[in-house]
């Protein structure tokens, strides 16, 4: 199967910050494949890089083998990806119905959007019963699950995912994951996930890039690094590194 | 009691122009962080094309001659014309640059239209003829009401709801709140952000248009100035109600009218010239006691 995203050596700074250093990774149709690494190590970057809301100063990204370089986020929208970004973004003072239309605008079809909300509720009973509040009085959880429910609502191929579980008990990351994967199978999705810790994703994923200090320091099949040794040293840097270390010399 | 009542007339026509300029201001400002500047000159434009353009001092009616049903929607579409133009040769092109960029941008729009109202009119104050009889007062019980004043407040009324409807109930209502809120979060989910501002200037033209023309009855005339203090008392406004909040722009904007009106009536008569500077005193001291403004706007300034 041809990948449906291919991030070739991208660069990325914000004025004297450089966030991303020659980054590559691809997402085959139907994967899950997650982004590990610590707070700032570039996670968001990339997953808004991809979404059209930060340019690349080299390398490329493609989508489906052309390149949505100079693309703007909405224009990247309607090639069939959706960001759930980190701290959800929730319109706070539109309804949670409005929120959801939001996401469904983009098909311009009023009755297939409207049939798609009602699937989604299906699947979200808590937000069906608080359809008419504002979307800011929802708890944090909810405010995630609805997050995803409005970018699914957009009909997405690839469904980018940042951070899901931050500031959530473990109880509602679990039904979290429970509904992302649920959605790939429902929806045909396929996931780029982005997480702080591997644990709970090792489960999920089909496979794992650990991204540290802008650089990607590992990749695999999620099967081959069970035993989390390999990402250990990736993710943290120390010990006997499999790879070289940051400022290395080349 | 009835000279309050006729001073509170008085405030609420007023500012009920106030609360159209600045909801006109506002609704820019929510969803592009533009302070526009050149808003009380797109009410200048409106108002100059009701007149034949010529250097003369005596005006001849143009469009303002037409009847009304033809009249105002003319006057509405060059003005929003203006604002889209606006919009597109001078703020698209500055669609990543920041709040006090536009800001400056958008004096460098008021110069322009100024400038070009003076090279097509002239530079001396016309005076226009436009449904004078509606300075016809109205009595109601022992208030005499100009009728134009009554006018000014069914229209406003009429256009706030206009407003509210299209914000709640369409499409791109419901888009143009969400990109206000958080412009990029709409942006990843398929909101045309180009659209969208396109909107806002287009519904700002309307607001502009239709403040020109209720405007240019009262003053009975015209100067290529006219729209300068409009903007800078709806700048106010939308400041005093709470930067991002269009019910803010409206409070604001009748609070204002309502400021200055009062002044007017109850200063003594030697400080009545200092009115505005009173005015605006009463401007600092409210931002002192609610420097968010009367009905703060929820994350005005969380855009990235």
């Amino acid at each position: 199967m041809g990948a449906l995203v291919e991030v070739d050596g991208i660069h990325v700074r914000y004025g004297d910050l450089v966030a991303l250093r020659d980054v590559s990774l691809s997402v085959a149709e139907g994967e899950v494949v997650c982004i590990i690494g610590p707070n700032g190590a570039g996670k968001s970057t990339a997953l808004t890089a991809i979404a059209g809301g930060v340019a690349p100063y080299a390398g490329d990204i493609r989508v489906g083998g052309v390149s949505v370089l100079g693309l703007r986020p909405e224009q990247v929208a309607r090639l069939g990806l959706s960001l759930v970004p980190e701290g959800r973004h929730i319109f706070g003072t539109l309804t949670v119905e409005e929120n959801l239309r939001i996401g469904g605008y983009i098909q311009g079809d009023r009755a297939a959007a409207k049939a798609d909300m009602e699937r989604l509720l299906a699947l979200f009973p808590r937000l069906a019963e608080r359809l008419r509040y504002p979307a800011g009085r929802l708890s944090g959880g909810e405010q995630q699950m609805l997050a995803v429910a409005r970018a699914v609502m957009t009909r997405p191929r690839l469904l980018l995912v940042d951070e899901p579980s931050l500031g959530l008990a473990p109880r509602i990351i679990d039904q979290i994951y429970e509904i992302l994967l649920d959605l790939r199978q429902r929806a045909a999705l396929t996931l780029l996930i982005n997480e702080q810790s591997s644990n709970r994703i090792l489960k999920h994923a089909d496979r794992i890039y650990v991204l540290r200090g802008g650089r990607v320091q590992l990749e695999g099949p999620a099967a081959d690094l069970r035993d989390g040794e390999a990402i250990r040293h990736a993710y943290f840097g120390f010990g006997e590194a499999p790879v070289a270390p940051l400022d290395a010399p080349a | 009691m009835i000279q309050f009542l006729q001073n509170l007339i008085d405030a609420i026509a007023l500012g009920s122009i106030y609360a159209l300029v600045a909801l006109g201001v506002g609704l820019l400002f929510g969803i592009l962080r533009l302070i526009n500047f050149a808003h009380g000159d797109f009410i200048t434009i409106g108002a100059y094309a009701l007149i034949v353009p010529s250097a003369d001092v005596t005006a001849r009616l143009l469009i303002g001659g037409w009847p009304w049903p033809v009249m105002i929607p003319m006057i509405c579409l060059i003005v929003v014309i203006v604002a889209l133009l606006a919009d597109a040769l001078v703020f698209r092109p500055l669609r990543r640059a920041t709040s006090p960029t536009l800001m400056i941008a958008s004096f460098a729009v008021s110069y322009i239209i100024q400038n070009g109202v003076l090279m097509a009119y002239g530079s001396r104050p016309k005076a226009v003829d436009l449904w004078s009889g509606a300075n016809t007062q109205v009595l109601i019980g022992d208030l005499r009401v100009p009728m134009l004043q009554l006018i000014t407040l069914a229209v406003t009324l009429v256009l706030m709801t206009a407003l509210t409807l299209f914000l709640k109930r369409t499409a791109y209502g419901v888009q143009m709140r969400a990109a206000a809120e958080d412009f990029r979060m709409a942006q990843y989910l398929g909101v045309r952000g180009n659209v969208v501002i396109g909107i806002a200037f287009a519904i700002s033209g309307i607001l502009a248009g239709v403040v020109s023309l209720l405007y240019t009855t009262q003053s009975g005339s015209l100067s290529h100035t006219m729209g300068v203090p409009l903007a800078l008392f709806a700048f106010v406004a939308v400041v005093v109600g709470g930067m991002g909040s269009l019910v803010g722009a409206v409070v604001g904007g009748f609070a204002i009218g309502l400021i200055v009106t009062m002044l007017q009536a109850y200063l003594p008569p030697e400080l009545r010239a200092f009115r505005d500077a009173f005015a605006f005193g009463f401007v600092i001291l409210m931002l002192l006691v609610r420097p968010a403004g009367l009905v703060p706007a929820r994350s005005t300034f969380e855009r990235v």
